[in-house]
């Protein structure tokens, strides 16, 4: 019983390590300076379609993302640690989208893509931290949503158990296929890349990737097809051209603020004894403490 | 005018404080917009959730009471609410931010392709003019969140679109009574007439909730620890500040994610919004998706080696030292004067 699984992976600027050369002198964030990554919970959402393709012989596990060229690196990641086959849906007109126009766009590509039992995703990605796309592509593709999952607790071709995390607690929810479920950091870490997937897939490239390379490079790609990544572009898939990037977007920004904390001048001290003996009977005195 | 709804979340048979907390900011930018404030209320065995929601304002009370809304699913509280907000056109509609609303609201807003904010930090009332298209509008939703790793702060509007949805951590609205003795009315929502086969696909098996044990909201002191803090061992001696101090141990998304702390102490835009008495900062850099969920604290004290972190800004003590230095002096100290 093999499944067709999709992952959707996305490429981020890693903001969790927001280092001092990431400020521009202006005091507004440097994109260019962050290194760009596997979002981290996608990561365990590809982990949870490998761990099918473990238990279910003839799974396929294909991975799906949208962004720049360069986020081709996300689909090779995923090979490298076991993916089949990755899809980079990459167009200026994607640009500007909001998590509704970015869902649409990705609901158009799976319905163009081979029929597939279940999508996986992560909870959410670190650059937006909304949790609305996983959400969202089931709703534009009429199927079942299960979000928050932890763990993939049983499959078969008709549907699955999953266990998903709540804020106090864990439920069991059974969900027919096919199906969206979007998988929380709480799930399992994936596994490293593997040594002769990253032999195999070491030269794994886009079209537009290959076309940039210099001039004594051979595409080998007739032989071995494996080493195409499919590239689209919006003619590709079937869309409503109104419903992609900013006119496709109900919501826009209207302002962004970089951060500038206010200024409140702090008692600055030092870990001398005298200090924290005075500080704390400081606070005892007012009652704040004790 | 259209109004404004809440759409509320059933917690063991009682309205969820967040609902609440939403439905004091409801009422206000209700009054502001001289509108309606309406909640919606679905679930199972509600007789009477209307009087938990008249004394926060509520001029109208869906409830869509049915056996086959509880417990909660995506797909029929979709179907009901996608029916009703089509008929009642609301022009603002806020949930909270837990996996109820995080699962929901986005179902809800694609189906309605209306516009969603997650994890509002503040919400206003304000104008705005595109200029491109030479148009101006009156009265729309800011929905002001960080961004962008806590980098930015994004104001975000829904221009045309409608219901402007948005949702709101626990915690970060607050939550007031308006009138004890506000009245308002019931709608009952005819759930039978609604719901499909297709709606019911999805079954919740088995659930079991464990009452948390953290009770980092409640507490009045708090001590937080960062990546600064280095280990999960170093945590311990944040735990032991806490019980000296007679309070809770909290830690930022970066002390989460590292391992050094578990998920429900998480503080900040992603964690829990806390206001205590005192809060007491390891090794926390200060970036404002944490300070977003703790600046409202009477008290800061900030420990970082680093002079220039920018905890230091909003703290009112700021000890440049090692929390590994500082925090065993902080319960020397204390005992020292407290016996």
């Amino acid at each position: 019983m093999g499944l067709k699984i999709v992952v959707l992976a996305k490429q981020v600027p890693d903001t969790r390590n927001v280092g001092k050369d990431a400020m521009k002198a202006d005091g507004t964030v440097n994109r260019a300076a962050l290194p760009a990554i596997f979002n981290p919970e996608d990561l365990n959402a590809l982990e949870q379609a490998l761990r099918l393709k473990d238990n279910y012989p003839g799974t396929e596990v294909t991975i799906l993302t949208m962004g720049p060229g360069r986020a081709a690196d996300v689909i090779r990641e995923g090979l490298y640690r076991g993916a089949d086959n990755g899809y980079l849906l990459t167009d200026r007109a994607f640009a500007g989208s909001d998590t509704l126009a970015t869902s649409y766009a990705i609901s158009c590509a799976i319905k163009k893509m081979e029929k597939c039992d279940l999508i996986i995703a992560g909870r959410q990605a670190i650059d937006g931290d909304t949790a609305q796309v996983g959400p969202q592509v089931a709703e534009k593709l009429g199927l079942p949503q299960v979000t928050y999952a932890e763990e993939v607790l049983s499959a078969d071709k008709k549907k699955i158990v999953i266990k998903r995390r709540l804020e106090r607690g864990v439920e069991t929810v059974e969900m027919p296929l096919p199906g969206v479920i979007t998988v929380n950091a709480s799930a399992p870490d994936c596994r490293p890349r593997n040594t002769k997937l990253l032999m195999k897939f070491k030269h794994a490239k886009t079209i537009t990737e290959r076309q940039s390379e210099s001039e004594d490079y051979i595409d080998l790609t007739a032989d071995r097809p494996y080493l195409n990544i499919e590239e689209w572009s919006v003619n590709d898939i079937e869309t409503d051209i109104n419903w992609l990037g900013l006119s496709g977007s109900p919501t826009k920004v209207k302002k962004i603020e970089n951060v500038v904390f206010q200024a409140k001048e702090a008692k600055r001290m030092t870990p001398a004894d005298e200090e924290i003996d005075e500080l704390m009977k400081e606070l005892i005195a007012n009652h704040t403490i004790g | 005018m259209n109004s404004v709804f809440v759409i509320c979340e059933i917690d063991e048979g009682k309205v969820a404080d967040v609902s609440l907390e939403l439905m004091t900011k409801g009422r206000s930018l209700a009054n502001q917009l001289n509108c309606k404030l309406e909640a919606l209320v679905l679930g199972h065995k509600l007789k009477g959730i209307e009087k938990e929601l008249y004394p926060y304002g509520a001029d109208v009370v869906h409830i869509g009471d049915d056996e086959r809304l509880d417990p909660y699913t995506t797909l029929p509280f979709t179907s009901i609410i996608v029916n009703l907000f089509e008929k009642e056109k609301p022009q603002i509609a806020l949930l909270g931010a837990s996996t109820f609303g995080r699962d929901l609201g986005p179902r809800v807003s694609s189906a309605l392709v209306s516009g969603l904010t997650a994890d509002c930090t503040s919400l206003e009332i304000g104008p705005h003019e595109d200029k491109k298209a030479g148009k101006t509008y009156e009265n729309l939703l800011y929905q002001i969140r960080p961004a962008f790793g806590g980098n930015i702060v994004a104001t975000i509007i829904n221009p045309d679109c409608r219901p402007q949805m948005a949702t709101v951590r626990e915690g970060v609205m607050k939550k007031e009574i308006v009138d004890a003795n506000y009245k308002g009315k019931v709608n009952t929502i005819d759930v039978d007439k609604i719901l499909k086969p297709e709606d019911l696909v999805v079954k919740v098996i088995e659930r079991h909730m464990e009452k948390s044990k953290v009770n980092i909201k409640n507490s009045s002191i708090i001590v937080a620890g960062g990546y600064g803090v280095g280990s999960k061992e170093n945590f311990a001696q944040l735990q032991e500040l806490a019980e000296v101090l007679g309070g809770e141990v909290g830690a930022s998304r970066a002390a989460v994610d590292a391992g050094f702390a578990e998920h429900d102490r998480q503080i900040g835009q992603t964690g829990i919004t806390v206001r205590p008495k005192l809060y007491i900062a390891c090794g926390i850099s200060g970036q404002i998706q944490h300070t977003a969920g703790m600046e409202e604290s009477s008290m800061i004290i900030a420990i970082n080696n680093d002079p220039n972190a920018p905890i230091n800004k909003i703290a009112d003590y700021a000890i440049t030292g090692d929390v590994g230095e500082v925090v065993p002096k902080l319960i020397k100290f204390y005992k020292q004067n407290t016996k």
